[in-house]
């Protein structure tokens, strides 16, 4: 794990580090101090007055019960997210791993949508589900289904729900395919002869190999869900209709920056720096070790 | 044993490269239809009459400069990234100096700081420093993060001892070693952190949201949001136009380095 | 010597346009204009800088009018202020909490001598901006007021007379039934900023509270009262019609006025101001007319008040009296009555003096422009009183979205009117004591 030192120089090193150190602090840990001590103030918008009160806002978030929706919410939200894009792009990281023509090609077709910004995947979902303009949207009410996602909670939910795990499958693809490409051929084989089904192989041989990757995964999709989302839920419905899709993360953006509240906004920036500390921790301790290594 | 072709795999795979490839086909014909007509609801799958003419609005609507944004933030926060990630983890990985653990750590510690936690008092620290709506602001705060120097330790740290002794044996310097021997063996590393932060520069929403109230500094992502926003005043096709050149250069991008972005992702896992 | 004075006298000649660029004052000026209302901005601008010599305003688009809010306090706080800035109608409260971040405009007049007499504005659109003992506050600019927009074609196809528009509710309703029984259009009635209208306007005309304490004005303790029986009624009511589909909720703010102008909606409530993009896009008759009445809830309407926004003057560190001088020039140029006049027959925003409003009655712009008075006439109807003369509530803007969601909820049929217009008010509450706690007050 730990080598033996190469070069004994003492004043190249810390120059070397400087800059990404320098930048860490000033925009990492800086921030992130003022954001905790901010979650302890109450200000006005101009910074002219400002009190200190302790855990108030705090509690005042915790008692709130839209707060408490939101986070109910925002669960709601991830696991969907995440349960749905990784059971897609294992379905087809299963099939791209069989020895079929073609399957590069179907691989590179399945690999692009990477580039996808979650903004962007908004407006692509906004082109297919918008009730006005949309290919199916308009469909859909022509066909006598009152779909519109500007007025209906539920069909908003759905509509995030599903750009941002379309948007996710690429990731997942690439990471489960890397999986099943390393689990031995020899392992399959056996199973094979043994008479094990494509089904039954996959349950009790390539998915519990696929453990590793699958916990991997879920942290990282959590924390996509959570965060990396804001783009697509503020593109296409910022939060609405009423607070429908209103996930922690555009809480904290409307809350701070649409309407200026900079105490309760920072105080459910530290709960959600908490949460991403959690499950970082989580999943450096289940995988850190190895990459220690 | 010869069998017919797996019809099951193709059926899936086919539908999976359909259920993207329909959406990004759709901006692709919509782009070519007459803007009314799709305010209507007639936006169709087939390409429409109008040509070229909704890339022409969009050009002249503002894209170029805010593709040329979009370009210069992906460039820097790429650029910026590598050179600044593989700078720190070649100290960490190959000196002992004093702070070392705590720098490390630190640097650590970033990892559980996506910006969305810490956007209103990053934009205070900004303001500041006066970058509020300046280029600079667009990218500098992006490229401190820590993934590109963990992978880059864990890199460095397993080039072999052979190689190392063969430039103590000729008197190498650290930077010689560095530029000589660490850069070519991570050559591929750096290949897929190129993508992965080109991608992750070119597509980011929030922060320029914030710090750009200038609408000369908007991206093309911004931008494009920017036309929906009234969804009753749009430009349908140029948005479609638009979204085209919008998703281009990152789609290339992964597309042309898909080999090394893919080993780089899932070596970087292990 | 012919030579070196011909050169000198060369650079003489370059030098003078460069030397007097070089004493212009520059002055910045963020604003939230769009289209046409925009472009207006913007000879506005260049009208000042060629009206004198000694400053150069610079108007610049900022986005939607909370994002100049937004952007303005920012700004201020890095001290990288614009001179002047347009903050909306609902802004007011956070502004005048604002303290040394602003000079209001009886301080500019008194610092730099510049004229800029309050008798000059017409009171129904200064007072919304103006303290409680009469010192304006920050200058009235664009004032609109709610007004509803009709389609005359489609009133001739369900069988209404175009020149007769709803005066009351009921007869409203009735048309509405009538738009959608012969399918004149597609949505019989929408509304753009549903709460401003239906809600902040409709208390006002029919002298309903919306706030205790004349509606804030008197006091940061204000408590909200938009949930009395009159406002309960209306707000039943647009939750009946969207039942039985002549009313269709179609997005916040601005989104619904192009539902109007493209033919879609019969009838489109909205504002004053949208006037410029009606004569722009749309391609049927139309007219303008009066907000109906409930004569149940009060037969004797008042004003309406305005909406709109109006332009503050921000401090700076090192800014100089010179430029403050400047930021009084151009208040006062804004509001002769030609610039004032030309601002209102193209934007429909009223015009905010009297000279501006006598001017355009002068040019015969009444007669050609039927309806351009109507918001005129609303905001002078009757006496003013305390539930008529404006909103002055902190954080607002946050209580309209409030409302918006609750109201969101209620269209989807998932709780009453009442229920909404309570929620409104405990949430709406919340913020406003919130708002009291961080100002100090």
């Amino acid at each position: 794990m730990e080598r033996r030192t190469v070069f004994h120089h003492r004043l190249l090193p810390i120059l070397l580090v400087a800059p990404q150190f320098l930048l860490t602090v000033f925009f990492f840990l800086w921030p992130a101090g003022e954001a905790i001590w901010s979650s302890m103030t109450r200000q006005d918008p101009f910074g002219l007055h400002s009190q200190f009160v302790g855990l108030d806002n705090f509690t005042d978030l915790f008692e709130d019960p839209l707060y408490r929706d939101s986070i109910g919410r925002t669960v709601v939200f991830m696991t969907a997210v995440s349960l749905l894009s990784m059971a897609v792009a294992l379905l087809l990281a299963v099939f791209a791993d069989r020895e079929i023509r073609g399957r590069g090609i179907y691989r590179t077709l399945l690999i692009w949508p990477y580039a996808i910004a979650p903004a962007m995947a908004a407006v692509l979902w906004l082109l297919l589900l918008q009730p006005q303009i949309g290919l199916v949207g308009v469909w859909l009410n022509r066909h006598g289904i009152a779909w519109d996602y500007h007025l209906n909670g539920t069909q908003a939910l759905t509509v995030v729900i599903l750009a941002s795990a379309w948007k996710q499958v690429s990731y997942n693809f690439i990471f489960f395919l890397a999986g099943l490409q390393s689990i031995p051929r020899t392992v399959t084989e056996a199973a094979r002869l043994d008479g094990a089904k494509g089904w039954r192989r996959f349950r009790t041989i390539t998915f519990p190999l696929l453990a590793p990757t699958t916990f991997f995964l879920i942290v990282v999709n959590l924390v996509y869900a959570a965060f990396d989302t804001f783009g697509t839920v503020q593109a296409l419905t910022q939060g609405g209709p009423g607070k429908a899709t209103e996930t922690l993360v555009i809480k904290v953006y409307r809350d701070g920056v649409v309407n200026l509240d900079i105490g309760s906004s920072s105080a459910q920036s530290v709960v959600l720096m908490l949460g991403v500390v959690a499950l970082t921790a989580l999943q450096f301790r289940f995988l850190g070790r190895r990459s220690d290594a | 044993m010869r069998r017919g072709p797996d019809w099951l795999a193709h059926a899936i795979l086919g539908l999976g490269v359909l259920l993207f490839a329909l959406p990004v086909w759709l901006v692709l014909a919509g782009s070519t239809q007459d803007s009314a007509a799709i305010a209507r609801g007639e936006l169709s799958l087939w390409p429409g009459s109008d040509g070229l003419a909704a890339y022409a609005r969009a050009w002249h609507g503002g894209a170029p400069r805010m593709l040329l944004t979009s370009l210069g933030m992906a460039l820097l926060i790429a650029g910026g990234k590598i050179v600044i990630s593989s700078l720190s983890a070649f100290a960490v990985a190959f000196f002992r100096f004093p702070f070392r653990q705590v720098a490390f750590w630190l640097i650590f510690l970033t990892l559980m700081l996506p910006v969305e936690v810490r956007i209103i008092p990053t934009y205070a620290v900004m303001s500041d420093f006066g970058l509020i709506n300046s280029f600079t602001g667009l990218w500098v705060p992006l490229i401190a993060s820590a993934t590109a120097t963990l992978l880059y330790r864990q890199v460095f740290v397993s080039i072999p001892d052979e190689l190392i002794e063969a430039a103590r044996m000729d008197g190498a310097g650290p930077l010689r070693f560095f530029w000589d021997i660490v850069v070519p063996v991570s050559a591929a590393n750096t290949a897929a952190l190129f993508v992965i932060l080109f991608v992750y520069g070119w597509n980011q929403y929030l922060w320029p949201l914030l710090v750009a109230t200038d609408p000369r500094l908007d991206t093309i992502v911004i931008g494009i949001v920017k036309m929906i926003a009234v969804e009753t005043q749009a430009d349908w096709a140029a948005v479609m136009a638009t979204a085209v050149l919008a998703l281009l250069p990152p789609v290339v991008v992964v597309v042309l380095m898909q080999r090394w972005f893919v080993s780089g992702l899932t070596d970087g896992e292990k | 010597m012919k030579r070196r004075t011909l050169l000198t006298g060369s650079l003489a000649l370059a030098a003078s346009p460069v030397a007097a660029q070089a004493a212009k004052t520059p002055l910045v000026w963020w604003h939230a204009m769009t289209g046409a209302n925009g472009e207006e901005i913007n000879r506005i601008a260049t009208g000042f800088n060629a009206s004198q010599s000694a400053y150069e305003i610079q108007a610049v688009y900022k986005g939607g009018y909370a994002d100049v809010l937004t952007a303005a306090i920012a700004a201020w706080r890095a001290n990288q202020a614009p001179h002047l800035v347009q903050i909306f109608e609902v802004g007011t409260g956070s502004m005048l909490a604002a303290g040394p971040a602003t000079k209001q405009v009886w301080q500019l007049a008194q610092e730099t001598g510049v004229a800029l007499d309050p008798a000059l504005y017409i009171p129904g659109v200064r007072g919304y901006y103006a303290l409680s003992d009469g010192r304006q506050a920050s200058m009235p600019f664009n004032s609109s007021t709610a007004v509803m927009w009709y389609n005359k074609d489609a009133f001739e196809k369900a069988g209404l007379d175009p020149e007769k528009p709803p005066a009351t509710w009921a007869d409203t309703v009735a048309a509405a039934r009538a738009i959608k029984a012969k399918e004149a259009a597609s949505i019989p009635v929408t509304s753009s900023w549903l709460i401003w209208v239906q809600l902040e306007q409709f208390g006002a005309i029919h002298d309903l509270p919306f706030a205790t304490k004349a509606n804030g004005f008197d006091g940061l303790d204000a408590e909200l009262k938009f949930n009395g029986p009159g406002q309960v009624k209306q707000w039943q009511r647009l939750a009946d019609m969207s039942q039985e589909g002549t009313f269709k909720y179609t997005g916040r703010d601005t989104a619904p006025d192009a539902v109007f102008y493209s033919g879609q909606a019969a009838i489109g409530f909205g504002s004053s101001a949208g006037r410029g993009d009606i004569v722009r896009n749309a391609k049927f008759r139309w007219g303008e007319a009066l907000l109906p009445i409930d004569t149940e809830v009060n037969p004797n309407p008042i004003n309406s008040i305005i909406g709109g926004a109006s332009l503050w003057t921000m401090t700076a560190r090192e800014r100089t009296p010179a430029e403050y001088k400047g930021v009084a020039e151009f208040l006062r140029y804004i509001g002769q009555p030609e610039v004032d006049a030309h601002w209102h027959q193209t934007t429909g925003y009223v015009p905010v003096t009297f000279g501006g409003y006598e001017k355009s009655k002068a040019d015969g712009y009444y007669q050609t422009a039927v309806g351009a008075d109507v918001p005129i006439q609303q905001l002078a109807r009757g006496t003013v009183t305390a539930n008529s003369r404006g909103l002055r509530l902190g954080r607002l803007a946050e209580i309209r979205n409030i409302l918006y969601e609750e109201t969101e909820k209620m269209l989807q049929g998932q709780q009453s009117a009442q229920q909404t217009l309570d929620a409104g008010v405990q949430r709406g509450n919340r913020v406003l004591r919130d708002f009291q706690k961080s100002v100090g007050g």
